[in-house]
């Protein structure tokens, strides 16, 4: 596969048999209905269709769509109202703000030293299940704190996970405190990209604790090892509940992107939840691609509160005859409708290389086909 | 129009709407300004090729490269000017000359037989031989009744193109 500019093409891994595109893009855009009849030169010349495609992509595509921020209508604009939001801003920044500040300080200094507190480990060495049940408290309740660190206002609906063995958690993924807001009332365990700075210290000392998966999206042959330790993980009956977010990546909460089917063909149970802001308080969307992850919580610990919903469904098996990829499908629309999300077909990994060209060839070979049967007809 | 401020001004407007000849209202060329904004991500000022590829409908689209060639360092004056032929508004004879730029790569004005099958190539890919390619447009260009070595000129296409409708447009979401 040759490879363009800084970009790479997607690997044959991140390729798989994906629904019907043409049934996601809007109907206008679609190759028209079959032609029939005897094949002409205006056929074979008309290129109106492929250049519309092509057009429409140019002026909207659904896969940008998926990542875009869309900044909050300004309401300030008035004499009554600005004075107001003036306030509210001098509330948000000089008194929330340092507050919240405090307790994320509190936090964070309490996390670094729990987790270098190893005599903990050594004293309740004896007492397995009794330090595990410690730590997870601990982690919970520190997780409590960072979400109170930026007012978080988080309403849970559908029956608590159960610790039990053989079941994984997904989620739809918006930002990296997803993990905290679920984190909070369960300590998953939790497969996560390592990050640069102090998140990635946050990460390495903290989340250990809780059991760690590391990958790495940029390199090819870390897909088997990470399947690996996931299904070593699971079938552990001492570790905790696994959470994934199979998007693989942030997405603006208005879409779902295809799910990866790493999780779905680990055998054993999976649990969808359902995550969705209010972004009438904040848009808690990280665009990674824009900001760091400092930024986007100074963002949050400057605003209101950070509203939410989360959802736990119904345990999902896979069905009998049913391959990963539609079982991940069928839980992506489970968790799509019950947050309201719209379905897109497209990999959250085009954000870092290429499509696969067998989707390009795809649409060669349906014209391939059309005209060969055309001429067929004439004989 | 300025690549480091974000904002168009009136004037700014009025003259892209001059230049893409009155296709497009001036709300749709500022939607379309916004759009430019989002894939110049570097803020060059043009959109390179990389940032086209970054859309994945474009990307997969068979007549891609093609079109980048087109594409290749326009302002938005010029991005506009090539968008016009997708507008509802455009001539039907506009929308035939882009499809004939499409086709005549090098510039000359003139069509030939090589010049469509490389269409035809982009557009089936492994999935038709070459021979089968060459005969199949071998013989509807004989049924049309034209010779394998003709050249074809715009007016040439218009004739061929020009009878029924032809649907080429986009919608640009205005918000």
């Amino acid at each position: 596969m040759s490879t363009t500019g800084k970009l790479k093409s997607s690997s044959s891994e991140l390729d798989f048999d994906r629904p019907n595109i043409e049934d996601y893009l809007p109907s206008g855009s679609t190759i028209q209905q079959e032609p029939h009849g005897k094949l002409c030169l205006r056929d074979l010349l008309n290129i109106s269709p492929t250049l519309s495609e092509a057009a429409g992509a140019i002026v909207d595509d659904s896969f940008t769509r998926c990542f875009k921020s869309n900044p909050p209508e300004p309401w300030n604009w008035n004499v009554y109202l600005f004075p107001l939001w003036c306030f509210g801003v001098l509330v948000r920044y000089l008194i929330l703000f340092p507050a919240r500040y405090r307790v994320l300080v509190l936090t964070i200094g309490w996390m670094i030293f729990l987790s270098s507190f190893i005599p903990v480990h050594f004293l309740l060495k004896g007492h397995d299940k009794l330090r595990r049940k410690i730590e997870r408290s601990l982690v919970e309740m520190m997780c409590s704190f960072f979400v109170a660190s930026w007012t978080g206002v988080v309403k849970y609906h559908g029956p608590r996970p159960s610790i039990r063995p053989k079941q994984v958690f997904v989620a739809n993924h918006t930002s990296m405190i997803d993990f905290i807001i679920l984190e909070q009332m369960t300590a998953f365990a939790v497969i996560m990209q390592k990050h640069p700075g102090w998140v990635g210290l946050l990460q390495s000392t903290i989340l250990e604790s809780v059991g760690c998966i590391w990958f790495n999206r940029s390199e090819a042959k870390d897909r088997e090892i990470v399947a690996k330790k996931l299904r070593e993980h699971v079938l552990g009956t001492d570790n905790n509940p696994l959470l994934i977010f199979p998007e693989g990546t942030c997405v603006n909460n208005h879409y779902t992107v295809m799910f990866k089917k790493g999780s779905f063909e680990l055998g054993c149970t999976v649990c969808p939840v359902a995550i969705k802001y209010n972004k009438i308080f904040v848009d808690a969307f990280w665009n990674s691609r824009k900001q760091s992850f400092s930024k986007h919580l100074l963002r949050l610990m400057t605003s209101w509160a950070v509203v939410c919903d989360v959802w736990y469904l119904e345990p999902q098996n896979q069905k009998p005859g049913e391959t990963a990829i539609e079982f991940a499908e069928r839980v992506r629309d489970i968790i799509s409708v019950r947050a309201g999300l719209k379905k897109v077909p497209w990999d959250g990994y085009l954000k870092y290389s290429h499509p696969s060209p067998k989707l390009k060839q795809g649409k060669q070979q349906n014209f391939a086909d059309s005209v060969l049967r055309r001429l067929e007809e004439e004989k | 129009m300025g690549n480091t401020s974000s904002m168009l001004t009136q004037y700014d407007i009025e003259e892209v709407q001059q230049h893409c000849n009155y296709t497009f209202t001036q709300q749709e060329i500022v939607s379309l300004y916004e759009r430019f904004c989002q894939l110049d991500r570097n803020s060059s000022g043009f959109i390179t090729a990389d940032e086209f590829l970054s859309l994945p409908e474009f990307a997969v689209n068979p007549l891609s490269l093609r079109l980048l060639r087109l594409l290749d360092g326009l302002n938005f004056k010029e991005f506009v000017a090539f968008l016009s032929a997708f507008s509802p508004r455009a001539t039907l004879q506009h929308k035939i000359e882009f499809i004939f730029k499409v086709y005549d790569t090098d510039c000359n004005g003139k069509v030939s037989f090589n010049d469509m099958l490389d269409v035809l190539r982009d557009l089936t890919g492994q999935f038709i031989s070459e021979h089968q390619r060459e005969q199949v447009l071998a013989h509807v260009l004989e049924e049309a009744g034209y010779k394998k070595d003709s050249l074809f000129v715009l007016a040439d296409f218009m004739k061929i193109l020009g009878n029924s409708g032809l649907k080429m447009e986009v919608e640009v979401p205005v918000d």
